[in-house]
């Protein structure tokens, strides 16, 4: 027998899944309740971009984009995954506007959660306007149902990581869930190079890009909240772990996110390398943070949480 | 782009009750398969839009190739192609055929 293709969904709907190699359709049967995820706008309805033909590209007949209801650990909820590998995940007009949706249906049907499955490198350049009004019509969509009580989750461990305005958006989540290859951040590796040089950024560099962007560096340092080995079990896991201590999302949670982030700067603003970061978080071997297999990994964060109430 | 269609007599009704499929991803070197049970059960259609331009006798030697060994009675199969090489064509078309020979939920 042949081993099991991560494009056909019913070989292993276990969750011993491989979160990186698994396409986003296949991330969320697995990650939601067994045979729980229905699909809103599927692939046969064909809503495709509207733009890619002008370029003579090739479509997707999802645009990239999935999104539906199911359930999560018996509770009702919407869920959405970009797939990494069609045109980088990147935002365009069909693609931004089924995640606008769907987190405005949060606002009328008020589910448990939703959760977002990011796997991007930003806006698709071939649809830019539409995909730049795509990120801050999800932003303030993605605020309005916080802002109501739906804690929205995002998942972070594709193969593009979450970039650009991906990047922009998970920083509005309730919470993150990150895997080591997991990257985020805002402007890519190249993009700092070519706008600030190579002795700002090596973007050639591998190992400064993953520990700087990556998983480790970011749950380290607060920006992701759980971390997650690279399965569709430990996302699960770390995702409910986050839905089981809801946060505030009020004046004062703002202002305590905004005093922690001064304080990250002004403790960590003259490092100029994670390792350095690492080093004065206290961790007794910086250099071998990445390295690190996850649980002892997941011990160092709680060690260093502790000490410094993080 | 280049679009292509193919219908062929189908020598076998495809099995199971699913009315739909979907395999593979639109990527360089890659292509996503759309399978859906909407023919009578002696039709096969294959359509295909794809990115490599010229390459029809090679699709069409594909398809029948395909069409020849699997059930595919009552199947529509919807190609979008990132330029991907024959075999993994017919890779995806022989994983679309057998997801949806299953039984529907």
């Amino acid at each position: 027998m042949s081993a099991p293709h991560p494009d056909i969904p019913h070989v292993a709907e276990a969750r011993n899944v491989d979160w990186y190699e698994a396409s986003a359709r296949h991330r969320l049967t697995t990650l939601l309740d067994h045979g729980s995820f229905i699909e809103f706008m599927g692939p046969t309805e064909r809503v495709v971009s509207p733009h890619l033909d002008l370029f003579d590209l090739p479509k997707q007949f999802d645009d990239g984009m999935v999104v539906g209801r199911g359930q999560f650990d018996g509770k009702p909820v919407l869920a959405a995954a970009q797939e990494g590998r069609f045109m980088g995940g990147a935002f365009g007009e069909v693609h931004g506007a089924k995640l606008v949706g769907l987190l405005r249906a949060a606002l009328d049907v008020k589910p448990d959660a939703v959760l977002v499955l990011f796997d991007t490198g930003g806006v698709r350049l071939q649809e830019a306007n539409a995909g730049e009004l795509a990120i801050a019509e999800i932003m303030r969509a993605l605020l309005d149902a916080r802002a109501v009580g739906v804690p929205v989750i995002g998942l972070i461990g594709g193969r593009a990581g979450c970039y650009g305005g991906g990047g922009l958006i998970s920083g509005c989540c309730s919470g993150l869930v990150v895997s080591e290859q997991g990257r985020i951040s805002v402007s890519g590796p190249e993009v700092i190079e070519t706008n600030r040089g190579v002795e700002e950024f090596d973007s050639r560099d591998r190992a400064l890009v993953w520990r700087t962007m990556g998983g480790k560096n970011r749950r380290l340092l607060g920006v992701a909240d759980a971390y997650a080995d690279d399965d569709v079990e430990s996302f699960r896991a770390a995702t409910l772990e986050l839905l089981a201590s809801p946060r505030a999302f009020d004046l004062d949670a703002l202002k305590a996110r905004q005093h922690m982030l001064e304080s990250r700067l002004a403790r960590f603003g003259d490092c100029s390398d994670a390792i350095d970061v690492w080093a004065k978080m206290g961790a007794e071997q910086p250099t071998g943070v990445p390295d690190l297999p996850a649980d002892a990994f997941q011990a160092l964060v709680a060690r260093i949480a502790k000490e410094h109430g993080a | 782009m280049e679009t292509l269609t193919f219908a062929r007599k189908a020598t076998t009704p495809a099995g199971g009750s699913k009315p739909m499929a979907i395999v593979g991803v639109v990527a360089s070197g890659n292509l996503e398969v759309l399978v859906e049970r909407v023919l009578g059960t002696d039709e096969c259609r294959i359509e295909i839009a794809t990115a490599a331009l010229g390459f029809g006798d090679v699709w069409a030697a594909v398809v029948d190739d395909f069409v020849s060994r699997s059930a595919t009675g009552g199947l529509r199969f919807s190609i979008n192609d990132g330029g991907a090489r024959p075999d993994t064509v017919a890779l995806r078309l022989a994983q679309g055929a057998r997801l949806i020979a299953e039984d529907a939920v």
